[in-house]
């Protein structure tokens, strides 16, 4: 037994390299694990294996990605990078510059991704002129989630302003509805805040704060609109908030203790799993005001040896971008496919607004990176101004002290 | 020749422990000294830049938070769970027949991970579902414990499942050192009719010095890494009112890509753990050897 | 049991009673402070998804289900693969059997010499073990990378071994020593007139001495390694990653639904090994203890 084992493996070893494809192979790093988020990732394997691949799954979870990165880290620096590695936003672009990537314009070019990829979302895939980086999907971060009866029950409908929101959310007070269900986790408050920031600065005003951090739009007087409607806010939520996790804060829309959630698209996915029917159970919107928040799940590949590796790294990346994968995967998560000519036929009514959208603010320009997901900024930029933003919401700092505290730690991250 | 090698026996196998922690402690701390002096990123950099990652330190609020909250949780935690764990520890001294599942219940908690206890504590602190919603279910209407959601008061909250996760090993430790006590000395101490109090405050107690370096080390140690307590209990919210160093140095190198601040931050606690602890063991090993 | 050396207080007889009746009472009280989240936990892994979803956290379950802990241990998904906690636990047994071991006999080996073959500097060497049990792992997790790849073990069991043990020793070194001071010198004195060497002396009259303090280190040093997340999650890779790696893969999905069932059940699951080694070890302390002429 033993022996044909080793005769095998000999043999294979012999005769790979003047085999003309070699076997491809792929080890990745991901922070899918569980339940939905697990098979949208097993669909991946399926095609993968069906092509011939040899898949090793190397999940890590928690902190929305930290310890993969942790991981990522020891393993790139220990010489024995993973082949693939789920890695957004200018994260990508970072490792580009360490030299850990690999070039795969070859797959990109071949499979037209330039065509078929909104221009902003295609830019976060490229390094300098190379490709170096596959789009999984698209998530809108700037959603309000509703319970369609406690709105129908206090006729109020979807707001459109803040100010609406804010005179719903005092009738649903004076009626002990809690007006807005909130986790009050770093994370949490961030995804309200840059909604609120959308709304109000307008979508210039947010490129110009959190994508090219200028000074004066950090510190005008809009900015300090933005956190007196935090404040406002505040107000509405319930009091044990804090620490919350986010699914508890969509079941207490969902039970009707809560009216509305701002959340991102994967609040759809814990709707769904508790047997709501979009539009009849609960109502999806866009935050008030126009613009479309994205985060944009990918994978970027690593520089490794061997034709294997580099096989499998070519391989997973046409499959990742291929019309199946990106349809059935976005199906299971709740986002929708980052390529656009998708047919979105099987989808639910939030994800054709969100497409409809997506389309539209591709166009004039209001298409516009999620900085409280890590696709706008570094990492130290980004979770400094997180600090301000959550230190502001969970003290009574005044919205003038949070918006200088704010040009500070900007400054002082960069 | 044999006669050296019998001498040196002891010197010779101490040698590799010895190296072991010169290079990955010593060694160690070196390298991150070198890193905090530059402008590393998501990777670490060698060229050095100065003081810069110190500046950045000392100017962030966040910092100065999880400092002070570090001074309160360590001094706090260290001082309940020895106390605790003492009290445990003589209490369960006395020939109680269900010693055994008592000092089970009482070690357990070191034996989960945080990773979840930590969202057992947050459902029992939380006053809309744990203790607060009981006892006011049961009619007492005005009975608040809501410590995990108040910015104030959230350390405390973490002091006491720290202290619940530990004090069961103080105490066994405490336990060890009770039962290693002469009996002879406290049986002639009895026969002189010294109340029983007194012989352990006299006599017991401070023969269990030892014991005593070993819990502070233990507990010290503990609670300058304390970091899946935070990060599962309150995720250093509300706001970042419970960071600590060490979870302020985890986000700066491993979710943010500032290694260079996390080391500056990282050598900072050093100083801190050293300013602490050299003098204790410096008190602690004079006695000995005297 | 360790009747020797308990000091009971003991004013009168009446008094007795009552005394020992709160005895009872305050140890109760203890106990149900410490029982209380794992009484959280075991309600909640007993619930169906629904009952939690719908009802109180901390109340009983209206309708008890072990589904969760089939799902914990042998289904519960932690990527792609649906195999629950099983297939870790081999590695964590793998590498924590063994770094405890190493680890606690390095510690013994140390502590004898450090408490009884006082040389000079050997208390230097020993405040320079301890103070770097104080090292926060954060700070050693990106060097140790580079190393583990030099030695070339990045990514083994091995390598996590290693890792252990080296971070280990101080914590070891520390019980065996301070238990060892307390053992007056003169017994080595007089065992070395006798004709005994170093490795007699551990052997044959220390290591007989060393039940309760083994138990401790191991205890520690058990627990240390079996709970460990930060060196799991960095130095592991597909196929070697350890039981606290799958658990937190279980329990934390920032994007998914969480099933607080499998969640607890998962949690107590992973603590099986440590639990069990308390209360197997917890008796040894006192039979140790009880077992004769320990305190030399």
């Amino acid at each position: 037994m033993k022996g044909i084992k080793f005769a095998a493996a000999a043999a294979v070893i012999l005769a790979s390299p003047s085999l003309a494809f070699a076997e491809p192979q792929a080890e990745v790093l991901h922070w899918w694990t569980s339940g939905g988020e697990a098979k949208s990732v097993a669909v991946l394997q399926k095609e993968f294996t069906d092509n011939g691949g040899t898949w090793t799954d190397m999940p890590v979870a928690g902190g929305g990605g930290d310890a993969a990165m942790t991981a990522l880290r020891a393993r790139v620096l220990s010489g024995n990078a993973p082949t693939a590695v789920q890695l957004k936003g200018p994260a990508i672009q970072e490792w580009y510059e360490e030299g850990a990537l690999a070039d795969i314009s070859a797959v990109a070019e071949a499979e037209g991704w330039a065509d078929v990829l909104p221009a902003s979302i295609a830019e976060h895939m490229q390094c300098e002129d190379s490709w170096c980086a596959a789009p999984v999907n698209v998530h809108r971060v700037d959603w309000i989630w509703a319970n369609a009866d406690v709105l129908k029950a206090h006729d109020i409908s979807m707001p459109s302003t803040w100010q609406e929101f804010n005179a719903a959310a005092e009738k649903l007070q004076a009626a002990g509805i809690v007006p807005l269900a909130h986790g009050g986790q770093a994370w949490q408050d961030a995804t309200v805040f840059e909604a609120v920031a959308l709304g109000i600065l307008g979508a210039d005003g947010f490129r110009k704060a959190f994508v090219e951090l200028d000074e004066d739009t950090l510190t005008s007087d809009a900015m300090v609109a933005v956190f007196d409607q935090m404040r406002t806010l505040r107000g509405y939520v319930d009091r044990n908030f804090s620490g919350r996790d986010w699914n508890l804060a969509t079941a207490m829309v969902m039970n009707g203790e809560a009216a509305f959630q701002v959340m991102g698209d994967w609040a759809k996915g814990e709707f769904l799993a508790a047997g709501k029917t979009p539009g009849v159970d609960f109502l999806c919107a866009s935050t008030p005001g126009d613009g479309f928040l994205y985060n944009v799940d990918s994978f970027a590949m690593f520089d490794v040896d061997g034709e294997d590796r580099q096989a499998g790294q070519a391989l997973l990346a046409r499959l990742i971008v291929g019309k199946n994968f990106q349809k059935v995967f976005n199906l299971n998560k709740g986002s929708i496919p980052a390529r656009t000519d998708v047919s979105l036929d099987e989808f639910d009514s939030c994800a054709h607004l969100s497409a409809d959208d997506m389309a539209t603010s591709s166009q004039n320009g209001s298409l516009l990176p999620s900085y409280a997901h890590g696709m706008a900024l570094r990492g130290a930029q980004a979770g400094a101004i997180t600090d301000v933003v959550t230190a502001h919401f969970n003290s009574d700092m005044s919205s003038a002290d949070a918006v200088e505290m704010l040009a500070t730690a900007v400054a002082n991250s960069l | 020749m044999a006669d050296w090698l019998e001498r040196n026996v002891p010197r010779i196998l101490l040698a590799p422990s010895f190296l072991i922690v010169l290079i990955f402690v010593y060694g160690f701390i070196a390298w991150t000294a070198w890193v905090s002096m530059t402008r590393s990123r998501l990777l670490p950099k060698y060229e050095i830049e100065g003081f810069i990652q110190y500046e950045r330190l000392f100017a962030a609020p966040r910092w100065d938070t999880a400092m002070n909250n570090l001074f309160i949780f360590g001094a706090l935690f260290i001082v309940v769970s020895m106390m605790l764990g003492l009290l445990l520890a003589i209490l369960l001294d006395q020939k109680i027949r269900i010693e055994g599942a008592l000092r089970t219940i009482y070690l357990y908690p070191m034996a989960l991970s945080m990773i979840v206890t930590g969202t057992a504590w947050q459902w029992v602190m939380n006053p809309g579902l744990g203790i607060e919603a009981v006892v006011r279910g049961w009619g007492f209407e005005n009975f608040a414990f809501d410590w995990v959601i108040d910015p104030d008061m959230a350390i405390f909250a973490i002091v006491i499942a720290a202290v619940w996760q530990a004090s069961g090993f103080v105490m066994a430790l405490f336990l060890a050192g009770l039962r290693s006590v002469d009996d002879e000395i406290i049986k002639a101490a009895k026969v002189d009719g010294i109340p029983t109090w007194r012989i352990y405050s006299a006599i017991v107690i401070p023969s269990m010095a030892p014991v005593f370096l070993s819990a502070f080390i233990v507990l010290a140690h503990l609670a300058i890494k304390s970091f899946d307590l935070v990060i599962a209990l309150t995720g250093g919210g509300p706001g970042y009112a419970t960071d600590l160093p060490a979870t302020y140095m985890y986000a700066m190198a491993f979710s943010r890509g500032d290694i260079g601040q996390a080391a500056s931050s990282a050598m900072v606690m050093m100083a801190v753990v050293f300013a602490i602890v050299v003098p204790y063991l410096y008190s602690e090993l004079r006695v000995k050897r005297g | 049991m360790a009747e020797s050396t308990s000091l009971p207080f003991v004013p009168s007889r009446g008094g007795a009673v009552a005394l020992r009746w709160l005895l009872f009472a305050v140890l109760a009280l203890f106990a149900l402070f410490y029982l209380m989240p794992l009484f959280v936990m075991i309600t909640t892994s007993l619930k169906s998804l629904d009952e939690i979803r719908t009802g109180s956290l901390v109340a009983l379950p209206e309708s008890v289900t072990f589904e969760a802990w089939t799902t914990a241990w042998s289904s519960a998904c932690s990527g792609i693969q649906c195999e629950g906690l099983r297939p870790y636990f081999w590695n964590s047994v793998a590498l924590t059997v063994p770094a405890v071991a190493l680890s606690t006999l390095l510690g013994a080996v140390n502590g004898y010499i450090i408490a009884q073959w006082r040389f000079r500097g050997a208390n230097l060497i020993f405040s320079l073990m301890l103070f770097g049990c104080f090292i926060p792992f954060q700070v050693v997790l990106l060097p140790m990378a580079r190393t583990l790849g030099f030695i070339g073990v990045a990514g083994t069991i091995p390598g996590l071994i290693l890792v252990h043990v080296i971070y280990g020793i101080g914590f070891t070194t520390l019980f065996f020593r301070n238990y060892y001071v307390t053992i007056p010198v003169e017994l080595v004195k007089a065992a070395k007139v006798d004709g005994a060497g170093f490795f007699r002396i551990f052997w044959s009259i220390f290591m007989p001495l060393s039940l309760p303090i083994l138990m401790v280190t191991v205890i520690w040093q058990f627990t240390q390694i079996w709970n460990d997340f930060l060196f799991g999650v960095s130095f592991s890779q597909a196929g070697t990653q350890p039981v606290t790696v799958a658990l937190n893969n279980i329990v934390n999905s920032t994007t998914g639904v969480k099933e607080y069932n499998v969640n607890m059940a998962a949690a107590i699951i992973a603590a099986f090994p440590t639990l069990f080694v308390y209360a197997v070890a917890g008796k040894y302390f006192i039979r140790g203890l009880t077992a004769g002429s320990v305190k030399g």
